[in-house]
């Protein structure tokens, strides 16, 4: 949410919205609110229901059962063309046989607006994605980028209240995708409207997002600032999704406040236990493991057994894949101060029982990641 | 690769001869219109205006001329609205009903002329509608129609219906949508069917032949009574003026379609 510009975003409540094809289930009882001019990131692997989540705020898809407010007022069964709703498309869908200006004058014409004031306000809007010295020119004529970068100003030169984004950078290399979201933040800062935006990119929602709601088999696993997600992963699957992380998994018993999970032979302890149930895993962030050479002391911390597998040079520091000794695979991020390694090395994995986020498992939250 | 300059030659000379027999019969045409006898023969001998003159004082030629273009134009354009409201609902079906239905509408370009004919004659005779307007426009437009839903399907299988959804986002209706998106870009596929169209139903013979009576002849009936009857140079005056007509048309419509292209790039 942008304190400076006013604020003229829509705020947006989905109550148990469920939508079925037949027997499947394409969303399931979702709920979800975003306020007003907040940058709201629906992150999911494909099939997850984000993008139908999308569809169904925008007007494409209609909804099975549940309630979807847009701007307090009821929109279930409104067409997509009254909705009053700016949408970017990942394949841009720009009009081929109009050119750039006549694209973005488009949703003007259909507002009655005419004359200068259409004229004004399409040139405000290319200025905005810096497209203006290309008015003239037909989309054929554009890269990826440009086009997105016009579909945009399109969207938002009708001034709607809430702006859908379905994956618009995916068709874009790395580079230009950085540049562009900076630059989508940069227009959400200035235009203060709320917006949706849909990705599979964890580090794009990251850079972009107020808050994500992260979608797994058709239903929100948790709502949070991408912190919250990272720090305080309410399930193994948003632990996954969100960064990189190792599981531990192995016989667990819990005895007073504190879990123990014994993976081979060793055994780590957590001075924490799951509050409802279900078999305990472990889940560690790379930056909270520690090496050490094999049998150097360290007492009063976790250690586990396990052999270099794979040593990346990242400039700012090293990442390590340790193979732990029941298959595992941990992944470890160190300073360029640390001691390095080499592949094949003996080491100890050494972490703190505090950083250790004990998670419920989940036996589908690997099948659903690929 | 490189081609050997012998190979290019032989490459050259292999088409050249391949476009002189494309062209020859038309080529033959032309002088034997200007015969100042009253033959066929070829080479003609002399030179006269009078088969031009015949062409356009004659009421049998001028009156057969009118018809078929009054017919080709009618049926261009009932062929074209048909075609693409059939194309259409072909392409929002599900696909195997649409399958059928499509082959069905295709069957006029595979079934052999004179079956067609037969059947439209056997039928035309009981409804009154040999030797009439009514009769040619449906007969022809019957023939007419397999090209536009082709042109038009082929059309609509590279139109993106996302850009239609795109359209709805920005607050166009239907009916705006198909207006300001999805006509402007099937519009080349509609054109060119409509020009198949005419062509189709102005150069139709073996039905026009069964369905033809006195009061009612279409060119191409004509020309053919003509050159069964007397060996009429006027034949070839006509297929002169059809030959430079039909060139000046597609040569424009080409020129037309280049100059477009080239603007948009």
């Amino acid at each position: 949410m942008n304190p400076r510009a006013e604020n003229r975003g829509a705020a947006i409540d989905l109550a148990k919205v469920s939508k079925a094809y037949g027997n499947f289930k394409a969303l399931d009882g979702v709920s979800l609110r975003i306020e007003p001019g907040e940058f709201m990131t629906l992150l999911g692997p494909s099939g997850s229901g984000k993008t139908t989540t999308l569809n169904v705020i925008a007007g494409f898809t209609d909804v099975t059962s549940g309630s979807l407010l847009v701007g307090e007022k009821s929109v279930v069964g409104v067409p997509a063309h009254k909705r009053n709703i700016g949408v970017v498309f990942q394949h841009y869908a720009l009009f081929p046989h109009m050119t750039v200006g006549r694209n973005v004058a488009y949703p003007l014409a259909l507002r009655g607006i005419a004359g200068a004031e259409r004229e004004r306000r399409v040139r405000q809007a290319l200025d905005m994605v810096k497209m203006a010295d290309f008015s003239h020119r037909f989309p054929s004529e554009l890269s990826g980028g440009q086009q997105q970068r016009v579909a945009l100003a399109r969207a938002i030169v009708f001034d709607p209240p809430l702006l859908l984004m379905d994956e618009p950078l995916g068709a874009l290399d790395k580079k230009l995708r950085e540049w562009l979201q900076l630059e989508i933040k940069r227009i959400h800062r200035e235009l203060g409207t709320t917006f949706v935006y849909v990705t599979h990119d964890q580090e794009e929602a990251l850079v972009l997002s107020d808050r994500i709601a992260v979608f797994n088999r058709g239903g929100i696993e948790q709502i949070g600032t991408g912190r919250e997600l990272y720090d305080e992963p309410a399930t193994l699957f948003v632990g996954k999704f969100i960064g990189d992380s190792t599981v531990l998994r192995g016989d667990a018993a819990t005895s007073g406040g504190e879990t123990a999970i014994e993976i081979s032979g060793q055994k780590v302890v957590t001075a924490r236990r799951l509050a409802n149930g279900g078999r305990p895993v472990m889940l560690l962030r790379p930056e909270k493991l520690a090496l050490a050479r094999r049998g150097a002391a360290d007492e009063g911390r976790n250690r586990l057994a396990g052999r270099i597998g794979e040593a990346i040079y990242l400039g700012s520091g090293s990442k390590y894949e340790v193979d732990l000794a029941d298959g595992s695979k941990a992944i470890v991020r160190s300073t360029l101060e640390a001691q390095s390694f080499a592949i094949g090395d003996e080491v100890d994995l050494l972490f703190s029982g505090s950083d250790v986020k004990l998670l419920a498992d989940d036996d589908q939250a690997d099948l659903t990641l690929t | 690769m490189e081609m050997k300059p012998l190979t290019r030659v032989i490459l050259g000379l292999v088409c050249v001869l391949v476009a002189v027999w494309l062209v020859a019969p038309t080529l033959v045409v032309i002088p034997m219109s200007f015969n100042e006898n009253k033959s066929l023969a070829f080479p003609p001998q002399g030179f006269s205006w009078q088969w031009y003159q015949n062409f356009f004082t004659n009421p049998d030629w001028s009156s057969s001329f009118l018809n078929s273009l009054k017919v080709a134009s009618i049926v261009a354009v009932l062929a074209t609205v048909l075609g693409t409201l059939a194309a259409f609902g072909l392409d929002r079906m599900r696909a195997r009903p649409a399958t059928v239905l499509r082959m069905l509408m295709l069957t006029p370009m595979v079934v052999p002329g004179v079956v067609l004919a037969i059947g439209i004659y056997a039928v035309y005779l009981d409804a009154h509608l040999v030797g009439t307007l009514t009769g040619f426009v449906l007969a022809h437009t019957i023939l007419a129609l397999p090209f536009v839903l082709i042109a038009v399907s082929a059309n609509l299988e590279v139109f993106d219906r996302r850009l239609e959804t795109a359209a709805a986002s920005l607050g166009a209706g239907a009916v705006t949508t198909f207006r300001t998106v999805t006509l402007p870009l099937i519009l080349p596929g509609m054109l060119s069917g409509l020009l198949f169209a005419f062509a189709t139903s102005f150069d139709e013979i073996v039905v026009s032949l069964f369905i033809t009576n006195p009061y009612l002849k279409t060119l191409p009936v004509q020309i053919f009574a003509s050159i069964t009857r007397d060996a009429d140079p006027t034949v070839a005056a006509v297929g002169t003026i059809l030959f430079c007509a039909t060139t000046l048309l597609i040569g424009g419509g080409m020129l037309l379609l280049g100059r477009e292209r080239k603007g948009r790039l």
